[in-house]
């Protein structure tokens, strides 16, 4: 067994114990991305130096009897949409090349507080706009349970990090799935917390009213002492929520006997992988034996999900990217003549099609004429798909489904039919645009031995009661133990 | 709803792309799809919906009129592709 | 149709600076006159991953404002992205309030050749400011700075109520007037801290359709505002005479020909695709800090101005220059509740007070003295203890040193003799030492009185009260 086989608690139990050192790890971590990552390509750039001396740093905290946090020492990742102060950020795009931001994203800052080595920067698709990594101007990240399929995306290369076990977990963004739809894709647990739990400053925006950070680990346990890091009010940050936060560890073992969990009838369609259905309906039995009660519940109005985020997200993304105009920071045209070349030119070059292609459509549903019949008639449909939700959550106490219709596809299967690929988020982004928790917890595989996610949404500000309801799986299945093959 | 060349054209214009004739083709086939797809939305009935613009109920937060430091200007222009001085430098802009 | 047969319609956009210490969603300070950039931070200067948090003293003085000019404050207005490219707007969106602004349904009211005239208020919203570019006189390019970027700003829109450009001037005036009396901005057309833009149209008179409306920019000052809008009457009149149309565009004022004209290389296809910034939830501005705002809303220059000669019956000449200015009108107030005649402490205002000012440049807030020591002088020339004239060199001591004025008479022996038995003794002297000019007087020439009491006052050394002396150099002359 190796050190980077530990879980964050384990490892952090051992750091406490002073029977490892954070340098220790670090240093395990760095040498486990230089033997697996030239095959899985989780990272766009490693951080060494800055992670050794923060690991020197915690250390010498433990040994004065003085951590930061229970968590100090324990190296993590960070999907390269966090801005990282002296270190280089590009969001996965071309545009964003060299730009080495000037200050840090708030929850950079809180977990540099809590005393973790960040070991590196991850791969992603560009703005976050993709659900495979594809999209990525760098790299193809490869899912290290099957290396020639996807490890999903955005947080692409946060999963694949932490399902190869290069780190021992990672921050991701989620904005219609993003982070859960990968962790499925990897066989590990993945949070999108409510929206306005984590902070948002220092995080490049994609679209502001949906977007959210989380944790991405291998165990339950290790997702609720991320988030006990981040889940902090930020004054910086209007739409944070001046919420308490409460202790995510401490009912973890609590069980899911009494609970009502909410089965959705939308959420199991055609065309769903008949692999993955059953292993989510395997999981529902499970859950009654544990002494849970199943009831049907219906959130009529998923079906409009899909075009309403897609009508929602580029919006919002078609002026967040504004920003991007090579005049203050990133790539700038060299040749461009006159400022509208510079402009047109610089924006054309520096972004991948994708991007283009959401900027194209996010433009278009605000400009004059088309606003009414496609960007507010979504904003009104987002009304009720968050009121689906809040009745259901009158009646039960959370809801469970698949969190992705397939397991892992083939690199390259979707990347030419953006309508397939959007399709991939069919079952995570009305959490999104209701701005409800959701997690992703792994719930066995395929028998060509892919993972499958169970996804558990909640009511606003339970993290804690997902948390506990997704433990009450884990514990008695394990899954996570199992190491990725990293064969293609 | 089919997207034309020319709509195709006027929104990269507002949005500061510049296409090449191939991607100018090749998105006014995906955006009509996408925007036949997104059409259902056409058939709900939403007059008395409101709009949801926000996925937080959080008040509005408030800071204090107070100044804090900024950035030196060194730090600020360190990624400016372009700079004079303690400015950004474009090309000339022609009124 | 000359122009006389045409109906000017106007209504102006004023853009006015509030006064906070810092930006509008940003810590960085909003001092003007910085090296370029020098106030900025990654939230003004657009970089990846920031947000905004919004001032709440912009909210204040958007609300007192919006009260002052009589508006409906809304419990709840909501932000907008406004979005366009240009180098001096780094998000690439100006974050604004649009369908759903603070303020609503305001007025303001004016004086005219034909009396009060109330000019409508349509709305007020709070925006940030874009940055600068400049010209770099040097090479082929222009140069972004950033401080201005993030400056809060009010816009206070009209209703095209204004008629003619002398209404415009005096609504702009009016308005500046209230702006700077609320203390939320400081009322500078010339470095742009208070700007104004102005939609001008024209329509045959007795028509109730508008004409098409040209948007006027770079109107810097009161009397450019007056020339630009009376130039464009007459350009959109010869327009429409020649059997032309008038265009809706944007035209600039050109300061040195004296014209407006077009900008329309700017005006290419502008679609704005507002919507809801979903960086920063909707403002609630609760009932109490509406009903505090309207509790602490001073006195506004108007009604200050009407007060001004009813309480202290003043003419409205010297109420109008008295309440021009918040601090002057409260000093003067200050000084009236120690002195009762209020037309004699009028005069000391607008003659000797305001010439010091004026002369040594000093504001208000540093005068010395207070308002209790002009009462004192002012008494003292009452009583003639201290003549007007010395009176005068006594405040102007008082201006520059501060010394009570009991003591600057004291110490430069300014007090008037006003014992009867010392001037007597001295108007003795002079007339006897003058007997062929008393003959001469006693003898009907009249005109000598002024020689003796020139004698006296000189053998007084001016210090003596000018009544007593006239009152004893006819007694003893024998009128």
């Amino acid at each position: 067994m190796q050190l980077t086989d530990l879980t964050m608690l384990e490892l952090a139990a051992k750091l406490a114990a002073g029977a490892v050192s954070s340098e220790e790890a670090t240093r395990a971590c760095l040498e486990r991305i230089r033997q697996v990552d030239p095959k899985v390509r989780a990272f766009l750039r490693v951080d060494e130096e800055g992670a050794l001396v923060a690991a020197r740093a915690s250390d010498a905290r433990r040994k004065a009897g003085n951590p930061a946090s229970p968590l100090d020492g324990v190296p993590v990742g960070l999907k390269d949409i966090f801005l990282t102060e002296g270190v280089e950020t590009t969001a996965g795009s071309r545009i964003l090349e060299g730009f080495v931001p000037p200050y840090d994203a708030t929850v950079v800052r809180l977990l540099k507080e809590a005393g973790l080595p960040l070991v590196g920067k991850l791969n992603m698709d560009e703005f976050a706009m993709g659900s495979s990594n594809e999209s990525s101007a760098y790299s193809l990240t490869h899912n290290p349970w099957d290396l020639t399929r996807t490890p999903g995306g955005s947080s692409g290369g946060s999963s694949a990090a932490v399902a190869a076990r290069e780190v021992f977990g990672a921050l991701g963004t989620d904005t219609g799935g993003s982070i859960r739809q990968p962790a499925a894709l990897t066989n590990t647990v993945g949070l999108k917390p409510t929206y306005g739990r984590v902070s948002r400053f220092g995080i490049i925006a994609f679209a502001s009213s949906l977007d959210q950070p989380g944790p991405m680990t291998r165990t339950v346990g290790d997702t609720a002492a991320l988030l006990q890091l981040i889940a902090r009010h930020d004054p910086q940050d209007a739409t944070s929520a001046a919420v308490e936060t409460p202790d995510y560890s401490a009912d973890l073992e609590g069980g899911v006997r009494g609970l009502r969990l909410g089965v959705p009838r939308e959420y199991f369609i055609e065309g769903m992988d008949p692999e993955v259905e059953a292993s989510v309906r395997e999981a529902l039995r499970e859950y009654e034996r544990l002494g849970a009660t199943l009831v049907d519940v219906s959130l009529p109005h998923t079906k409009y999900a899909l075009a309403t985020y897609y009508l929602i997200a580029p919006a919002e993304a078609s002026s967040n990217l504004a920003r991007y105009d090579g005049i203050r920071y990133g790539q700038r045209a060299k040749d461009a003549r006159g400022l509208k070349e510079l402009y047109a030119q610089t924006r054309e070059r520096g972004f991948g099609p994708e991007v283009k292609r959401r900027i194209m459509l996010g433009t278009y549903a605000l400009s004059a004429g088309y606003y009414d019949a496609y960007y507010l008639r979504a904003q009104k449909v987002r009304t009720l798909i968050r009121e689906d939700f809040t009745k259901v959550f009158k009646d039960v106490d959370a809801v469970l489904s698949p969190t992705s219709p397939v397991p892992a596809f083939k690199l390259g299967e979707k990347v030419d039919d953006p309508l397939s690929m959007y399709l991939m988020d069919v079952f995570t982004l009305p959490c999104n645009l209701a701005g409800l928790p959701g997690l992703s917890v792994p719930c066995g595989f395929t028998k060509a031995g892919l993972p499958v996610g169970l996804q558990v949404l909640g009511r606003p500000f339970d993290e804690a009661r997902l948390l506990r309801i997704a433990r009450a799986y884990e514990r008695e299945h394990d899954f996570f133990l199992r190491p990725a093959p990293l064969r293609g | 709803m089919a997207l034309t060349l020319e709509q195709v054209r006027h929104v990269a214009t507002l949005a500061r792309l510049a296409l090449t004739p191939e991607e100018e083709q090749r998105f006014s086939t995906q955006l009509s799809a996408v925007l036949d797809a997104v059409a259902q939305l056409q058939s709900l009935d939403v007059e008395a919906v409101e709009p949801t613009s926000h996925a937080t109920l959080a008040e509005s937060l408030l800071r204090e009129d107070v100044t804090r430091p900024s950035l030196p200007p060194e730090k600020s222009l360190a990624n400016a592709p372009a700079k004079s001085g303690t400015s950004f430098a474009v090309p000339k802009i022609i009124e | 149709m000359p122009v006389s047969d045409f109906q000017p319609v106007i209504g102006l956009e004023v853009h006015a600076q509030l006064l906070t210490q810092s930006k509008i969603f940003c810590g960085c300070s909003t001092a003007f006159g910085a090296e370029p950039n020098r106030n900025t931070c990654p939230v003004c200067l657009g970089m990846p991953g920031v947000l905004p948090v919004l001032n709440q003293r912009v909210v204040e003085f958007a609300v007192r404002t919006g009260l002052a000019l009589e508006c409906t404050v809304k419990k709840t207005s909501v932000w907008s992205r406004k979005n366009y490219f240009y180098p001096d707007l780094p998000k690439g969106y100006q974050i604004t309030q649009y369908d759903q602004p603070i303020c609503e349904h305001g007025r303001l009211v004016i004086d005219t050749p034909q009396g009060e005239k109330v000019i409508r208020v349509r709305r007020i919203h709070m925006e940030e400011d874009a940055g600068k570019n400049v010209h770099d006189a040097s090479g082929g390019q222009s140069l972004v700075d950033l401080n201005r970027a993030g400056v809060p700003l009010l816009e206070i829109v009209s209703e095209p109520d204004l008629r003619d450009a002398d209404e415009a001037v005096e609504y702009l005036k009016a308005m500046r007037d209230v702006l700077v009396y609320l203390g939320v901005n400081d009322g500078n057309l010339e470095e742009g801290s208070f700007r104004c833009d102005a939609n001008v149209s024209v329509m045959p008179k007795g028509s109730s359709t508008y004409g098409q409306r040209c948007e006027l920019k770079n109107l810097n000052s009161f009397r450019f505002l007056k020339q630009a809008i009376e130039y464009e009457i007459s350009r959109q009149v010869d327009v429409i005479e020649s059997g032309g149309k008038v265009d809706q565009e944007t035209r600039l004022w050109d300061v040195n020909k004296g014209v407006t004209r077009s900008m329309r290389s700017k005006e290419e296809a502008h679609d704005y695709r507002y919507f809801p910034e979903p960086d920063l939830p909707p403002l609630h501005v609760s009932d109490a800090a509406i009903d505090a705002a309207a509790k602490a809303l001073p006195e506004l220059p108007r009604a200050k101005l009407t007060r001004f000669t009813s309480q202290y019956g003043l003419p409205a000449y010297d109420a109008r220059i008295l309440t021009a200015e918040r601090p002057l009108a409260d000093f003067f107030e200050a000084c009236a509740a120690h002195y009762a005649d209020a037309k004699k402490l009028s005069n000391w205002f607008l003659g000797e007070l305001m010439r010091l000012l004026k002369e040594e440049g000093t504001p208000l807030s540093a005068l010395r003295f207070t308002p209790a020591q002009l009462a004192e002088l002012l008494g003292a020339v009452d009583k003639g203890t201290v003549s007007a004239n010395a009176g005068k060199d006594v405040l102007g001591e008082m201006f520059r040193t501060g010394k009570a004025p009991a003591d600057i008479i004291a110490e430069k022996g300014l007090a008037q003799v006003s014992d009867t038995g010392a001037i007597e003794a001295v108007v003795d002297d002079i007339l006897a030492k003058n007997a062929g000019e008393v003959e001469k007087y006693r003898a009907g020439k009249k005109q000598v009185f002024g020689f003796f009491v020139g004698q006296v006052m000189r053998a007084m050394k001016g210090k003596g009260n000018p009544t007593l002396v006239n009152d004893l150099l006819k007694k003893k002359l024998g009128d």
